[in-house]
């Protein structure tokens, strides 16, 4: 480079420290996204939750007949008029299963959004400041680990009283502790790099510490935990909503239209009541947990 | 070790006040109570205020909570209210079916995984391997009552093969043989996810272990391939495999509680169901608090099994 090279770039160093200042976040942007589609089963499981968003948005459009709203006769098998039957009292299959991808995707994205918040605070803090908060943070964190997921969930739903609301709340106050933990595990050894030292001796003040330089290196472990976890949510919810400890009827859950499936005249003569929800359970958690696989891949600075 | 042992189970005196802590304020954030649910309308509200007071109802919050430590911790884990049997019984009555159920879960689930995850990560990359991840992933994914309701759709309503639920036949002298045929189905129900599982985690690990020197030094020793995956790579990966084990506990039982339900399996996972139904109080503590033990010596048992099968991990 010779002189008259750096004199050159002194003069355009005003324009140009704002352009880099932009363009940095965009290219790891980029360079994980780019990553992420080379990853078959992530886009298409992207695709797929895509779609499933589109469907829940658009839900009163697309549905044939009003959810709760009695159509047909009782238990009627696939025909023209009803795509996937009628329930046991003569509710449109379909419509329910549009509805319910609704129910699904806001217990499986609020009870995230909470728990992923109030988790990364918690771990945040507790990390950052160590010593006997940290001891107590974590003690409580155990307490709420050592807890069987299911067993406490259902007992808590039980005594509160099941309702989408309870659910996405139940669900949230048991599952924060993990990402708590992940985070405060990030945080303890970002604490020590040399980035951070650097702003520590710099002066800078405690929460800009954490908002600039230990949050963005704790970030992505946290977004692919919390992909796992809207897939584990909407899960756990279908489970309770079977046993009829969750979404109650006449709102239509995927779990709860499995419930009827209990009975042996319903499971083996009637499966257009029981095997669409379950496949669209299945299918919904498979799509979410190969996306959270492929950005898993995708933000491994490792790779 | 004994020092670590020692100071983790001091840490668990704190933690486990603090389960039933948060057990009992669950409990008692219920609307109804016992004696609501089980009022004859022809009782005078006299008659009902006594039962409550004689069972302790109207004390203050804080005194029923040291009233219900105090016996919990003579080993007395109180009388069912709707039994009225007592609940250590009851819990034992259940217990056997719920861990033999779990005990064959988690045999099946390594017969699957660890084949399975050794094969996916010697193909690494090929059709087998994709085949063995996306299989590891619907295992994952599927939710157990779907899976139990057609695993019942088709080996008990169509091929008539396998029973639809129950421990024996009805009847029947509840032999072994009979048993075995009532548990496979709900066994390969609470087997799949922890399959699923798994057979990433073994891969994983046999990848690791694959890229180790000391196998490119058996290799160069003329040692055979068979023998450098079968022996060398495999007794390494499977450790870490093994160790975490302790860690399917709070999973076994959770399923256990849809399992049971749905192949009317008479262990502790349909005790919990039926007692919430019924308000039962003292059952549902003693069997919050009994899983929570489970789950804490689990999670001590794992670290413990961890360091002991690799000296490289230091506890404490």
């Amino acid at each position: 480079m010779s002189s008259t090279d750096i004199q050159k770039l002194a003069q355009s160093g005003v324009q140009a420290i704002p352009s880099v200042a932009v363009e940095l976040p965009e290219t790891r942007f980029r360079q994980v996204s780019r990553r992420f589609v080379k990853n078959k089963m992530a886009v298409i499981g992207l695709l797929f939750c895509l779609l499933l968003f589109a469907i829940g948005l658009f839900a009163p459009l697309l549905q044939p007949y009003a959810p709760d709203e009695i159509t047909g006769d009782f238990a009627a098998a696939p025909s023209s008029a009803h795509w996937l039957g009628t329930d046991q009292i003569g509710r449109d299959v379909l419509s329910r299963l549009i509805s319910a991808t609704q129910v699904s995707l806001l217990v499986g994205f609020a009870t995230v959004a909470i728990y992923v918040a109030f988790g990364t605070v918690v771990g945040l803090l507790s990390a950052y400041y160590g010593g006997w908060i940290d001891t107590v943070v974590m003690r409580i964190t155990d307490m709420f680990m050592a807890f069987p997921f299911m067993m406490v969930i259902l007992v808590v739903v039980s005594v509160v009283g099941p309702s989408l609301f309870t659910i996405i709340a139940v669900l949230a106050l048991f599952s924060w502790p993990s990402i708590a933990r992940l985070v405060r595990g990030s945080v303890l050894s970002l604490k020590q790099a040399d980035h951070v030292r650097a702003a520590v001796s710099l002066g800078l003040r405690t929460p800009r510490i954490i908002r600039h330089h230990i949050f963005p290196g704790a970030m992505a472990p946290i977004i692919v935990n919390a992909t796992f976890g809207v897939a584990s949510a909407i899960l756990t919810e279908s489970g309770l909503s079977f046993l009829g400890m969750g979404v109650q009827p006449p709102t239509a859950s995927w779990g709860n239209m499995l419930s009827e499936a209990q009975s042996i005249s319903v499971l083996s003569g009637q499966p257009w009541l029981w095997l669409p929800a379950g496949l669209a359970i299945l299918l919904t958690v498979l799509a979410i947990n190969f996306v959270g696989d492929g950005l898993r891949d995708a933000l491994d600075p490792k790779q | 070790m004994i020092t670590y042992i020692a100071r983790r189970l001091l840490i668990f005196v704190p933690v486990l006040l603090g389960i039933t802590i948060i057990n009992f304020i669950i409990i008692n954030m219920a609307p109804g109570n016992p004696v609501d649910m089980y009022i004859d309308p022809n009782m005078s509200p006299a008659i009902a205020e006594a039962k409550k007071e004689a069972l302790g109802l109207n004390d203050p919050l804080f005194i029923q909570y040291f009233k219900w430590l105090g016996t919990i911790l003579t080993g007395d884990l109180g009388y069912s209210m709707s039994s009225f049997a007592p609940v250590a019984q009851l819990i034992g009555e259940r217990i056997m079916p719920t861990v033999t159920l779990g005990l064959a879960a988690l045999v099946l689930a390594l017969l699957i995984a660890v084949p399975l995850g050794i094969l996916s990560a010697l193909k690494q990359n090929t059709k087998i391997d994709y085949l063995v991840t996306g299989l590891s992933f619907i295992g994952t994914s599927i939710p157990n009552f779907f899976l139990g309701l057609a695993l019942i759709y088709i080996f008990a309503v169509n091929l008539g093969v396998l029973p639809t639920g129950g421990m024996q036949k009805l009847g029947g002298d509840g032999g072994f043989g009979d048993r075995m045929i009532h548990m496979i189905l709900p066994a390969i129900v609470l087997a799949t996810a922890i399959a699923g599982r798994k057979v990433r985690y073994v891969r994983a690990s046999m990848l690791d272990v694959l890229k180790q020197d000391y196998l490119r030094t058996a290799r160069s020793k003329g040692v055979h391939e068979f023998w450098v995956t079968n022996k060398h790579a495999l007794r390494n990966a499977l450790l870490p495999v093994i160790t975490v084990v302790g860690l399917e506990i709070p999973i076994l039982l959770g399923g256990a509680i849809i399992t049971e339900q749905i192949f009317q399996w008479p262990g502790i996972g349909q005790l919990t169901l039926q007692s919430m139904m019924s308000r039962d109080y003292p059952t549902i503590m003693a069997l919050n608090l009994i899983a929570a033990i489970a789950v804490l010596g689990a999670n001590l048992l794992t670290d413990v099994m961890y360091s002991a099968a690799d000296p490289r991990i230091k506890v404490g």
